[in-house]
């Protein structure tokens, strides 16, 4: 018995181990390309490590591009997208689940329904839009569409429909008001969700290619997406300057990561409850 | 009494005076950016419209109401049969692949062995990259001549073709990278799915002397056939929307060989400013969503079990 255990703990090592290294390869690849001067990109055979590592392609981008300004914006832009989204989220969801009024199933069954849009349906349009408010190349065009975020809404009512009633009337018989149910303890109850909703909101936020490149255009308010796909076009083959500038813009994310894991986790399994 | 939470039995005009303030920042978004861009687009859609002229003139139906003639044409051209095939082509070799890569995470993380959170962190930091760095280091990785890949199918002598340069392999080279970007996002769900399986299951198999093949094909995986279908929607709905790793990484080419709906879609309206055509393009990207997602769930009668 102990043999065989030996033997598939040894397999499972070697298949998780030949994973991730399958994982990491590209990564290792950036990292080498992104030291290697220009001539040492077309060296046969490939230099797997650069023979003479330059900084020169770090330089190039961070000359040729604001780059810090970039990872500020992408910073800005994510934190402010977020941030709508849980506060005008948990108010509609708190009135969908609380609150009786008239047409709310309804309601809630329009904002389903528009889960099912995808956004090209609606992007022509929405650009049309914010040309006519004067808004395209701002930050408030890429942040504004977190107002109306249905699938947060729905996981929140979800949420929300959990807590009991007695505790909401408990309170109002105390003599809160409604906004001061909604704040102390309908908010508070839903904090796990709230943590799960906003690390997946920024990282959709952050990585977000289509709607930003439609709306950023000058430089100095490109998101980091859209910063390296410009880059794409400059410097088509220069991939040392394009890996680092890949390298640059996983560092934050990674940071994140690194420092919210749980809420990362948790945010698989809320979407793998729902299947 | 004022202050009392409305009783929830009764409906009418009291709660929705009470609900309005909190509904009231969503309901503009839903209106401003769902509603109304929805109707717009289904009216560009009949229109030819080239997005110079104004939307507000009072003779612009008059001028550019064209009728169904944009879908008509999308419909008869072959560039969007070719379109359809090629996003067809990605998802059926999609699909399988990552269901295989995001079953082994899923079983690989399982399993209680050390160092279980590093490989987690390993598996899961494709997903962090965002799609154009990921799209990035892969044309870098597929460079037919000076890349990664080639190299090392070098060393076993083997002569890696074009890639994104060659017809035949870049839309398998698009589905690899989506493969490996994906697996951990895909791999975690099903995780949770194999977690939540009641162990009881496997106690009594342990019982009957079965083995860990037998244990997987006739627990693990009749069980998390919920989790896999989830899994199967979301991957789909995404594929008919793929778009980053395309514009990234070949642009649609080479000769056409990878163009997909939403690249068409965003090529004709913001670089040929065919609006009309464009937003038509988008409607029938929309019901092919719709029809497929709505066969998925028929289908799933046929292989989905709800444990209860």
């Amino acid at each position: 018995m102990t043999a065989k255990k030996r033997v598939n703990t040894a397999l499972f090592y070697a298949v998780a181990i030949a994973l991730a290294v399958l994982a990491m390869v590209p990564f290792l690849w950036m990292i080498a390309t992104s030291f290697k001067s220009r001539g040492a990109l077309m060296s046969i055979p490939i230099e797997w490590l650069p023979k003479e590592p330059t900084w020169d392609a770090y330089i190039k981008v961070f000359s040729k591009f604001p780059f810090a300004r970039t990872i500020a914006n992408s910073l800005f832009i994510s934190v402010s997208y977020t941030a709508i989204t849980l506060f005008s989220a948990s108010l509609a969801a708190f009135a969908f689940a609380k609150i009786r009024f008239f047409g709310g199933r309804l309601l809630l069954s329009v904002y389903l329904a528009m889960m099912m849009i995808p956004t090209q349906v609606t992007m022509i349009p929405l650009f049309v839009i914010m040309n006519k408010l004067g808004l395209t190349d701002t930050y408030a065009s890429v942040i504004m569409p977190s107002i109306f975020r249905p699938f947060a809404v729905f996981l929140l009512v979800q949420q929300m429909r959990t807590i009991p009633n007695d505790f909401l009337d408990a309170a109002r018989i105390d003599g809160a008001g409604i906004f001061q149910v909604y704040r102390k303890i309908a908010l508070p109850l839903c904090i796990p969700s709230l943590a799960t909703l906003s690390i997946t909101t920024f990282m959709e936020s952050w990585n977000d290619y289509l709607w930003p490149l439609l709306m950023l255009s000058d430089k100095n308010k490109m998101t980091l997406p859209i910063a390296l796909s410009t880059l794409n076009g400059q410097y088509n083959t220069e991939y040392n300057v394009l890996m680092a500038g890949s390298l640059i813009s996983m560092i934050p994310i990674i940071i994140i990561y690194v420092i919210a894991q749980k809420q990362f986790k948790n945010g698989m399994m809320a979407g793998g409850i729902k299947g | 009494m004022k202050n009392r939470l409305p009783p929830r039995r009764k409906r009418g005009g009291e709660g929705l005076v009470t609900a309005s303030p909190f509904l009231l920042p969503s309901l503009i978004g839903l209106l401003v950016f769902s509603l109304l861009p929805l109707i717009i687009s289904g009216l560009i859609s009949l229109t030819d419209w080239n997005g110079l002229d104004r939307l507000t003139d009072p003779d612009f139906l008059q001028d550019h109401f064209v009728g169904l003639a944009n879908y008509k044409s999308i419909l008869t051209t072959p560039e969007f049969w070719n379109t359809l095939g090629n996003t067809m082509e990605y998802i059926v070799l999609y699909i399988p692949l990552m269901l295989a890569a995001s079953l082994l995470v899923a079983y690989l993380l399982s399993r209680p062995h050390r160092g279980i959170g590093a490989f987690r962190v390993v598996y899961y930091i494709p997903v962090l990259t965002s799609w154009v760095a990921a799209s990035l280091i892969w044309k870098s990785v597929l460079a037919p001549q000076y890349g990664a890949m080639n190299g090392i199918l070098a060393w076993f002598g083997i002569q890696g073709p074009g890639w994104l340069l060659d017809e035949a392999w870049a839309m398998p080279a698009i589905v690899l990278v989506s493969v490996w970007k994906d697996m951990g996002f895909f791999g975690l769900i099903l995780l949770s799915g194999v977690v939540g399986i009641n162990k009881t299951y496997y106690e009594a198999a342990d019982i009957d002397g079965a083995g860990g093949w037998t244990k997987f094909t006739r627990i693990t995986l009749p069980l998390l056939t919920p989790s896999i279908f989830y899994v199967v929607i979301v991957a789909m709905i995404n594929g008919f929307q793929l778009f980053p790793q395309v514009m990234i990484m070949t642009g649609g080419g080479p000769n056409g060989a990878t163009q997909v709906m939403v690249e068409r879609i965003y090529q004709y309206g913001f670089r040929y400013y065919r609006m009309g055509y464009a937003a038509a393009f988008s409607w029938i990207l929309f019901v092919i969503i719709m029809v497929f997602t709505a066969i998925q769930m028929k289908g799933q009668e046929r292989w989905v079990h709800y444990d209860s």
